[in-house]
């Protein structure tokens, strides 16, 4: 797993699972349609995602199906990251 | 058009429903509302004497002889309904008379009465925010704060159940917008945990920030006084927007509000849609309500009654061997897990004379299915062990009894 798929990775499972959840999340999991992450919940994601990468991700980017899985996570972020 | 093959589609909608274990049905209830009712279920099937276990009507006021005669002389004096909003020809006298006496029950500035508190929700968002703002909610609020943040143009975010450390987290990255409003339940309404409150105000009061409290659950019982979550955790007078409902502990009927800050209360007054585009709520629920407010403000003994009834019914279920989620609340989940399990303990318990309802996915998380009971001031001590002596029945015959989640799991499935 690269250095950017496990900070993502270790981001979720800290912001989104509860202390007492079991759940073995891969960066394939199911985020939002898996219910893990709500569209609420994912203003922090993005937000976290722009600070730390320094990039902006337009709301017509940050839909439900490019925040469903880490892998289209970083792939989103990648996509934004060349374009700077 | 309505055509066969549009109607197909539908049919095939709801088929989808039916075929995840999602499909609602209702049970007729041919009594008032009230812990004896006479139930037909399911539909079609010779309408039964069960104890009910599973209205919101804490205080026992849906069929109070003093309110529902106080609905009655609303009714005889000021009509059925008012044929209009709230500021064309909607507001009589006693409309502000019940927003005025809400104000001093709820510790606030000021009220104003909604169509429910669904509507109260659906409004009060978007009527005090702008795209400047983040509204902050703890991940179990009701559905209806849920669609009302979704109607308002404000950032949306959430922290974890109750999770004051996330919450701060939560407060501090969002030191840049201009209004930081934190959203929570009272009393949450499928786990029965009552909010940490008074640790919520000391975080905004410490980042600038204002509270909304949903107190919908806990209106009329909770804090002693019967004042609300807000009573109950020492910070009455402190929050700046609560919402909640007159068709729970207050009469059960229906209307809602928002009552708070006077500024915030009149915006809602002047932008807040469900308000401004729903009839005014009808004379004999303004007069009802009324009525429940004087038998609150003149005795604790019906919000006492309910406070011992809850204790005695946490113990008898915990003594019973059932697991239970804990709490100091009315709502009291018995926990089972699994979603089959959770529909044919309740089927079983209807049959043994008691009435409650088995919830799962989606309504309650994933591996969480649960019968959710609550306690009722209309309640007696023989409805209780009745009760227990059912569940107690219903228990034994699926072998849960002293049992947690691990064994309940290992034999039924998450």
């Amino acid at each position: 797993m690269n250095e950017l798929t496990t900070l993502v990775l270790d981001y979720v499972k800290k912001e989104y699972l509860e202390a007492e959840d079991d759940r073995q999340l891969t960066p394939q999991t199911k985020l939002i349609s898996g219910g893990i992450v709500d569209s609420f919940s994912m203003v922090s994601l993005k937000r976290f995602l722009e600070r730390k990468f320094q990039i902006q991700i337009p709301d017509a980017d940050a839909s439900p199906e490019a925040f469903d899985t880490v892998d289209s996570i970083v792939a989103l972020v990648q996509r934004f990251r060349q374009k700077k | 058009m309505y055509s066969d093959k549009l109607r197909q589609t539908y049919q095939q909608e709801l088929k989808t429903i039916a075929d995840a274990g999602l499909f609602k049905r209702e049970r007729f209830i041919h009594s008032a509302q009230s812990a004896d009712i006479v139930c037909e279920f399911p539909a079609g099937a010779k309408p039964k004497k069960v104890l009910n276990f599973c209205a919101n009507n804490y205080l026992g006021m849906s069929n109070h002889p003093e309110v529902v005669k106080a609905g009655q002389k609303g009714l005889a004096e000021r009509g059925y309904g008012m044929s209009s909003v709230r500021f064309i020809c909607g507001t009589q006298d006693s409309h502000r008379e019940l927003e005025q006496r809400l104000t001093r029950f709820l510790g606030t500035e000021d009220t104003v009465l909604f169509p429910s508190c669904m509507d109260a929700n659906g409004g009060v968002f978007e009527a005090v925010l702008t795209d400047q703002d983040v509204m902050i909610a703890d991940r179990l609020v009701h559905a209806s704060i849920v669609d009302g943040m979704r109607l308002c143009k404000a950032m949306t975010d959430t922290f974890k159940h109750s999770d004051m450390g996330h919450l701060e987290e939560k407060l501090q990255e969002h030191k840049d917008r201009r209004v930081r409003l934190v959203v929570t339940d009272g009393v949450f309404s499928m786990d029965g945990d009552v909010a940490q409150l008074d640790r919520i105000v000391a975080l905004c009061r410490q980042y600038d920030a204002m509270v909304l409290l949903d107190d919908s659950h806990a209106t009329g019982f909770m804090g002693r006084t019967g004042r609300g979550v807000h009573e109950h955790c020492g910070v009455l007078g402190e929050i700046d927007i609560v919402t909640t409902t007159l068709g729970k502990a207050l009469g059960g009927a229906s209307g809602g509000c928002v009552s708070g800050r006077k500024e915030l209360v009149e915006l809602c007054r002047q932008r807040a849609r469900p308000y401004l585009f729903s009839n005014a709520v009808a004379p004999p629920i303004i007069s009802g309500a009324l009525k429940v407010l004087d038998l609150l403000e003149s005795s604790t003994a019906l919000r006492d009654k309910l406070a011992d009834n809850t204790v005695t019914w946490r113990r008898m279920l915990k003594e019973a061997g059932f697991d239970i989620k804990a709490g100091d609340s009315p709502i009291v989940p018995v926990m089972l897990y699994n979603a089959k399990l959770s529909q044919d303990v309740a089927y079983d318990l209807f049959q043994e004379g008691i009435y409650v309802v088995g919830f799962f996915f989606p309504v309650v998380p994933k591996g969480q299915a649960r019968i959710r009971t609550q306690m009722s001031a209309a309640h007696d001590k023989r409805h209780l062990e009745q009760a227990i002596e059912a569940f107690t029945k219903v228990g034994r015959k699926y072998d849960i009894l002293g049992k947690g989640k691990n064994e309940i799991v290992a034999k039924y499935g998450p």
